[in-house]
């Protein structure tokens, strides 16, 4: 890296099913607002956007960053979309850091964001293809085959994904703009929950969001002189792999695990268990936990949901796992991965509030997209890299 | 202010005119047929049924025509419960990734004639083809799968593929 680069702030919206308060613009702002007031900064110091969501056909509005020119007063800058589906808020996040790190800009406003009640992301991810079968259901129709073979594969017992649900349902309880609060979850309860896409169960999914989220990234200069709380970005890593080709590993693609390494690697990092103290991961279906555990190299290969079922991704465990709550309790698709990355820097500015863990020096931030084909990481830390 | 219009409902549509391509056209010719043809990849020798134009881990164009199949074997599946705008399909129903006889790419369909709950990793499939005057160039001219009664697939033979 040419320069150094900092998370100097970060904002959120409330996500909700539906803030019909606002509109695509008023949620994008309010996001940027708070973003702009906890970096001490203003929009006439911003340098350049860059911007992420999820496929335009999930609003129906093509190409939304031309219409959010005014409310991001982006005229006359330079403004970057990015688009890699469900990993996009990450993949966004990495593109701003690279507009800083590669000593082109000073300070990047980034956003990712849905506003899922404007449109129909179930029909949107289910649109017939010529010629094939109409049988896809919706993202939970595409994952649900891929955990029946995690589940095969790993001897995994049926009641991992409940735990990882409640575990994360009750993590969002803590974190005031999680969209679901929801703090009477047992895994008791949890198991009675009905099969959507067997052997998915509801509360192992996750809500349509409408929200948010916005960081201010900043060269090292400029970070230096930031009078507040800092996350400092040590590695950022991006792979991408088809949908389909044969012998394809579809639980733990290489993609990710080719992402993975690289990111320990640039960071470092030979143990990510002893070394990261807080891990924000993209799991919008509970399985996902263990099987990302063991895909980035936290876990051993099928040994996982070992890790869920003996506590250790609980926030008091020994590598406490998604205690915003994730995107099982709350997911604007856009900026999901945005929020890992966030809530991942926010760990280490020690400004998660009451989802707060103690001494975290070390965080990682996770997204993935597609049909598990799209992969975004880093590592941001305490102290300068 | 509880007169005021907050959001409206604008359906929208678009039209695609598709070009199958060269390799899926094979493929979609052998289905008028009632065949199942795939592509081999001349440098892994693996084959791909429904084609695509390349095997992306080798970075090559897919080479010769192989028919594959008739029967498959269903190496995952999900047993769909949800109801969605656009759903062709009564639910509860199981879409299962089928593994053709001599492919080595799943493909996604319908399993019937049995209970959802008897589905299971391995089960070996036939398809059932609508009447012949019926047929379009489309996976849809198989209704859907069903159990052959054959003995289940070793998990090894096919795991390689989940």
């Amino acid at each position: 890296m040419a320069e150094r680069c900092a998370v100097i702030g970060v904002g959120q919206t409330k996500h909700a099913s539906c803030r019909a308060d606002v509109s695509i613009a008023g949620l994008v702002r309010e996001a940027v607002d708070r973003a702009l007031e906890s970096a001490h900064t203003t929009m006439t110091e911003i340098d350049a956007i860059v911007i992420g969501k999820a496929p335009d056909m999930l609003e129906g509005v093509m190409m939304p960053e031309l219409y959010l020119v005014d409310a991001l007063a982006a005229a006359g800058k330079p403004v970057f979309r990015v688009h890699t589906a469900g990993s996009v808020g990450g993949a966004t996040a990495i593109v701003a850091c690279q507009h800083v790190t590669s000593g082109v800009h000073r300070r990047v406003l980034t956003i990712g964001f849905e506003k899922q009640s404007d449109g129909n992301a179930m029909w949107a991810l289910s649109v017939p293809l010529p010629f094939g079968m109409p049988v896809h259901a919706g993202a939970g129709g595409y994952f649900s085959p891929i955990i029946r073979s995690y589940i095969k594969r790993s001897g995994a017992p049926g009641h991992i994904g409940c735990m990882v649900a409640v575990k994360d349902r009750t993590n969002a309880c803590k974190n005031p703009y999680a969209h679901l609060h929801e703090p009477d979850w047992t895994l008791e309860k949890a198991m009675e929950s009905p099969m959507l896409w067997d052997p998915v169960r509801m509360i192992e999914t996750c809500p349509s969001s409408d929200g948010a989220i916005a960081l201010v990234l900043a060269n090292e200069s400029i970070a230096d002189a930031h009078d507040g709380p800092k996350a400092w970005v040590h590695a950022t890593a991006m792979r991408s792999e088809p949908t389909q080709f044969a012998g394809r590993n579809q639980v733990s693609p290489k993609a990710s695990e080719d992402c993975a390494a690289d990111l320990w690697r640039k960071a470092g990092i030979t143990s990510p268990i002893e070394e990261i103290d807080a891990v924000e991961m993209y799991v919008p279906f509970a399985w996902f936990e263990p099987m990302w555990l063991e895909s980035l190299g936290f876990a051993p290969k099928d040994q996982g949901w070992r890790y869920v079922e003996d506590g250790v991704t609980e926030m008091s465990g020994r590598l406490p796992v998604n205690c915003s709550g994730g995107v099982l309790s709350t997911n604007p698709i856009g900026a999901s991965g945005m929020l890992r990355f966030g809530e991942a820097a926010m760990q280490v500015m020690r400004t998660a509030g009451e989802h707060q863990v103690d001494g975290v020096r070390k965080a990682f931030g996770h997204a993935y997209g597609g049909g598990s084909q799209f992969f975004a990481m880093w590592v941001v830390g305490a102290d300068k890299p | 202010m509880s007169e005021d219009v907050l959001r409206i409902r604008t359906p929208i549509g678009i039209h695609y005119r598709y070009s199958a391509g060269p390799n899926a056209s094979s493929h979609l010719r052998g289905l008028m047929e009632g065949k199942f043809i795939g592509k081999r990849c001349p440098s892994c020798t693996l084959v791909y049924m429904p084609p695509r134009s390349t095997c992306a881990k080798c970075g090559v164009l897919l080479g010769e025509d192989v028919e594959v199949g008739p029967k498959g074997t269903i190496t995952t599946f999900c047993i769909v419960n949800v109801a969605f705008l656009g759903q062709t399909i009564k639910i509860p129903y199981v879409a299962a990734t089928i593994l053709i006889d001599g492919a080595d790419l799943g493909m996604q369909h319908l399993i019937q004639e049995c209970e959802t709950s008897d589905v299971r990793m391995g089960m070996r499939v036939e398809p059932v083809w609508k009447p012949r005057e019926e047929w379009q160039p489309s996976l849809a001219n198989i209704t859907h799968f069903r159990p052959t009664g054959e003995p289940d697939a070793d998990f090894d033979s096919f795991s390689g593929q989940l």
